[in-house]
């Protein structure tokens, strides 16, 4: 024994992104051969801590500690030799390459004849098949990735990680794209893995597979640590307690809008592929702000996208003013007077080479067109000005490219440009992701204002405070389901978040 | 027009304002400055039948290199112009033989009004155009892929065109002076005058310029080469606005195929090889990018100038043919580089 109490000691760590303080002084401490929980709402910094100890962010302040000595990583290779390994969230490896070329992607063992150097493939082969045997994996080396479910995949990069000799293995995520049958399989290898002596760090928000299969859980709460505490002395009330236990100051705008009529009616709405949204029935009235809230993988992008006719649907219909409405495209989201601010600002929002007037116009030039055929420019840019001083844009001019514009400004200009085609019904996904707090509370004067002014506002959004500050109703999913709609009044985090992981 | 934001900035020249003029306007300080190097060089160069000369060359190349430009700044690439310049050439030269010239392609053919010709010659370009377009927007065929294809088929279907086995392939000459005026007449008055050609690509690079910056089109241009999942987001007909772009550069290659047999007059089916190769440079040279989203059709007739002059250039500077290859490369290598430091900085 070398005598250490925990294999990775992570001392007093924090870290800062511009405007945002990720980790603030958080310690964590995983003891060898033990199965350690890490959990904690969206944005509380789990993900950030882990990735600090695999190399691919630097700390700020703090130290990590290694079985007993004292570490830095330039980079995740780095934390790799060391013995620490990531399985990461939906980090794809090459899929039209064979399983062994994955597998040894970057450490090909080879051949030498002379000053030649030939990829030893059999070596390769043998080698993968040994890992998997070991770890009773029934996976062929030779067959292309691509040809793999989720979770053969999630299994070969275990083994690789196990391939490299990890003391410590974290997993992020690693049943969010899994069957049941699939997470006890999952278990039983986390389980061979804790025999051998291996830490697992598990990140999760499915509190009882937690409860199941971890031996301490450590609770994370806006970039600080909330405790660490022993599994077996844990209740699923408790966690989600510490989880969001924090109380709302009044960061948002005092809200007028009285909701009228039902405007928006979706019933049994089911997704057009496996394992996304299922059977979704809501209504979304004049006037009114609804939210949605969940966790990552609550399926609540892609519900949206589909009622933008951006994704196909199997099942189910949506009704808009009493009538039926058939949406395969944005187009004809348009007509229906929809709109979608979609969540991915940088690649599905912002034409960054294009200046605000053009980034303005863009989804309406065809209301620009004169009689001669060419855009009445002068109409453009007056429409395009009154908008910008009314959601109060800083920009030097209209001209300026949307590229140079803050990320709080160009999501204005986003709002302006859909503001523009005049619709009944925004739906917002996740607003105010990546802006800065003063110009969060703009966003929400905006939301509030639309409302007011008779616009139905369907909001996702993944920050509690803000769900539960500004909707008049919330809608909760999980993994695809909804699992119950809350008056804003009546609505806790502790409420959103039973729901947000209840499993049906 | 402007907005109220840039009003009142008052029009010093500063050392900042020239610097600022310089970095905007480059290109065309390099334009002038070859011209003027080449000039000084050797007199014979800045004499304006040589200058009228280079313009009317550019015509022709300034009128394929707006069909790549809108292809690239759409998203998108055109390796068809060149072949199809020379399919809708071969096309317009065979319906415009003299009656009496001896070996024609359709003997028995009357005299047609010169207005047939030209139509047919642009509607086989619009045709190929046309189909780049469907391949690309509906089968999802990269622009490369679909392009290079179409340019192979365009190649084929103007040698089969000209075909008259068991002689093979043959040139077409004897072409009527009324078409061949189009490509060496001029319009204006005794004393005054401009050469038809170059005024045929001022009002193709007029209505283009329209097109770009006034029309809805121009706009949907720049927002699907820019990020063409923003612009489906935002409810931009992306498939028909392909459709449109790929169709308007098949009629400028036919157009531009019949402004090139009747400067030749004449027309093989070898016509136009390469050209799209020189059109897409000219247009990167011009400032236009590849990766989309960005250019200007002022950008590209300074690029298919520059092009041109240089052509010219290395010629009367006496530079040999082969070098004259290597130095064109070299051009177009390093104004790409310049072009992805100017926009490529981010991240």
């Amino acid at each position: 024994m070398s005598g250490n109490e925990f294999v990775l000691e992570m001392r007093n760590i924090s870290k800062e992104f511009p405007g945002v303080k990720a980790l603030d002084d958080v310690t964590l401490q995983v003891r060898p051969g033990s199965v350690h929980a890490l959990v904690g709402e969206n944005g509380a910094g789990k993900s950030t801590l882990m990735k600090c100890a695999f190399g691919i962010y630097k700390a700020d302040a703090g130290e990590i500690v290694l079985e007993g000595n004292p570490v830095t990583f330039a980079d995740t290779r780095q934390a790799l030799d060391a013995g620490i390994a990531m399985i990461q969230q939906e980090l794809l490896p090459v899929p039209q390459r064979s399983v062994m070329e994955n597998f040894w992607l970057g450490r090909y063992p080879e051949k030498r004849y002379g000053v030649v150097r030939i990829v030893d493939d059999r070596k390769m082969y043998a080698d993968c098949k040994a890992v998997f045997n070991d770890l009773g994996m029934d996976i062929d080396p030779a067959t292309k990735v691509m040809n793999l479910s989720a979770s053969k995949i999630q299994s070969m990069e275990i083994a690789q990680a196990v391939s490299y000799n990890s003391r410590v293995i974290i997993m992020d995520e690693p049943t969010s794209s899994l069957t049941e049958n699939e997470v006890q399989h999952l278990f039983s290898i986390i389980r061979k893995l804790r025999s051998q002596g291996v830490a697992v760090i598990y990140i999760s928000h499915r509190i009882e597979e937690i409860l199941e299969i971890s031996d301490e859980v450590t609770i994370m709460r806006d970039g600080r640590l909330v405790g660490t505490y022993e599994a077996s002395t844990l209740n699923n009330e408790f966690i989600i307690s510490q989880m969001v236990g924090r109380t709302l100051t009044n960061m948002f705008p005092p809200r007028a809008n009285t909701p009228g009529d039902v405007v928006l009616k979706v019933e049994h709405l089911t997704s057009g592929i496996e394992r996304s949204f299922r059977d979704v029935s809501f209504e979304v009235r004049k006037g009114e702000i609804f939210g949605i809230g969940g966790l990552v993988g609550a399926q609540r992008s892609e519900l949206v996208e589909a009622l933008f006719g951006l994704r196909s649907v199997r099942s189910g219909s949506i009704s808009i003013n009493g009538t039926k409405a058939v949406i395969t495209n944005p187009i004809q989201a348009k007509r229906y007077k929809l709109a979608l601010l979609t969540e991915e600002r940088r690649a599905t929002g912002i034409f960054p080479a294009l200046s605000v007037l053009d980034n303005t116009l863009i989804a309406n030039l065809e209301k620009y067109v004169g009689r001669n055929g060419l855009l009445d420019e002068k109409r453009g840019v007056s429409d395009a000005m009154r908008h910008i001083e009314m959601l109060r844009v800083k920009t030097p001019s209209v001209r300026t490219h949307v590229e140079n514009l803050s990320g709080g400004n160009q999501q204005k200009v986003i709002v302006a440009r859909w503001l523009l085609t005049d619709p009944e019904i925004l739906i917002l996904d996740e607003p105010t992701r990546g802006i800065d707090v003063g110009a969060k509370y703009e966003i929400y004067s905006i939301i509030a204002d639309l409302a007011k002014s008779g616009k139905s506002i369907i909001m996702i959004s993944s920050e509690m405070p803000e769900l539960i500050g500004m909707s008049d109703r919330i809608m909760v999913m999980c993994e695809g389901r909804v699992t119950g709609i809350l008056d804003g009044k009546e609505a806790t985090q502790e409420r959103i978040m039973t729901l947000a992981t209840q499993l049906s | 027009m402007r907005d109220p934001a840039s009003k009142g900035s008052n029009r010093r020249l500063s050392a900042r304002s020239i610097r600022e003029f310089a970095t905007r306007n480059a290109i065309i300080l390099v334009l002038v400055a070859l011209v003027l190097v080449i000039g000084i060089v050797r007199n014979g160069f800045l004499q304006p039948d040589n200058l009228v000369n280079i313009l009317r060359i550019s015509s022709v190349r300034l009128i394929i290199a707006l069909g790549c430009a809108g292809a690239l700044i759409s998203g998108g690439t055109d390796l068809s112009a060149g072949r199809t310049v020379g399919l809708s050439a071969v096309i317009v030269a065979s319906l415009v033989q003299r009656p009496d010239y001896a070996s024609k392609i359709f003997p028995n053919m009357p005299t047609l009004w010169i207005g047939i010709p030209i139509l047919a010659a642009i509607a086989a370009g619009m045709a190929i155009g046309l189909t780049n377009g469907i391949v690309i927007a509906f089968l999802r065929v990269p622009p490369f892929i679909a392009t290079l294809g179409t340019m192979t088929i365009a190649w084929g279907a103007a040698s089969l065109y000209v075909d008259r086995p068991p002689l093979g392939a043959q040139p077409i000459g004897g072409l009527r002076n009324e078409f061949t005026n189009l490509g060496t007449g001029s319009l204006g008055w005794p004393g005054f005058s401009i050469p038809t050609i170059i005024v045929i690509a001022l009002i193709v690079f007029g209505i283009y310029w329209v097109i770009l910056n006034k029309t809805q089109l121009g706009k949907n241009m720049y927002a699907i080469g820019g990020n063409v999942n923003a612009a489906t987001v935002s409810g931009v007909n992306v498939r028909r606005n392909l459709v449109i772009v790929y169709t308007m550069a098949g009629i400028l290659y036919g157009i531009a195929g019949v402004l090139l047999a009747a400067r030749s007059g004449g027309a093989t089916n070898n016509y136009g090889q390469g050209y799209e190769l020189d059109a897409i440079a000219a247009a990167v040279i011009g400032g236009v990018s590849t990766s989309g989203g960005i250019g200007t059709v002022g950008g590209v007739l300074t690029g298919v100038l520059i092009f041109e002059v240089l052509n010219n250039g290395l010629v009367v500077l006496g530079v040999s043919a082969y070098w004259q290859q290597v130095v064109k490369g070299i051009i177009i290598v390093a104004a790409v580089a310049l072009d992805i430091r100017k926009y490529g900085k981010k991240r």
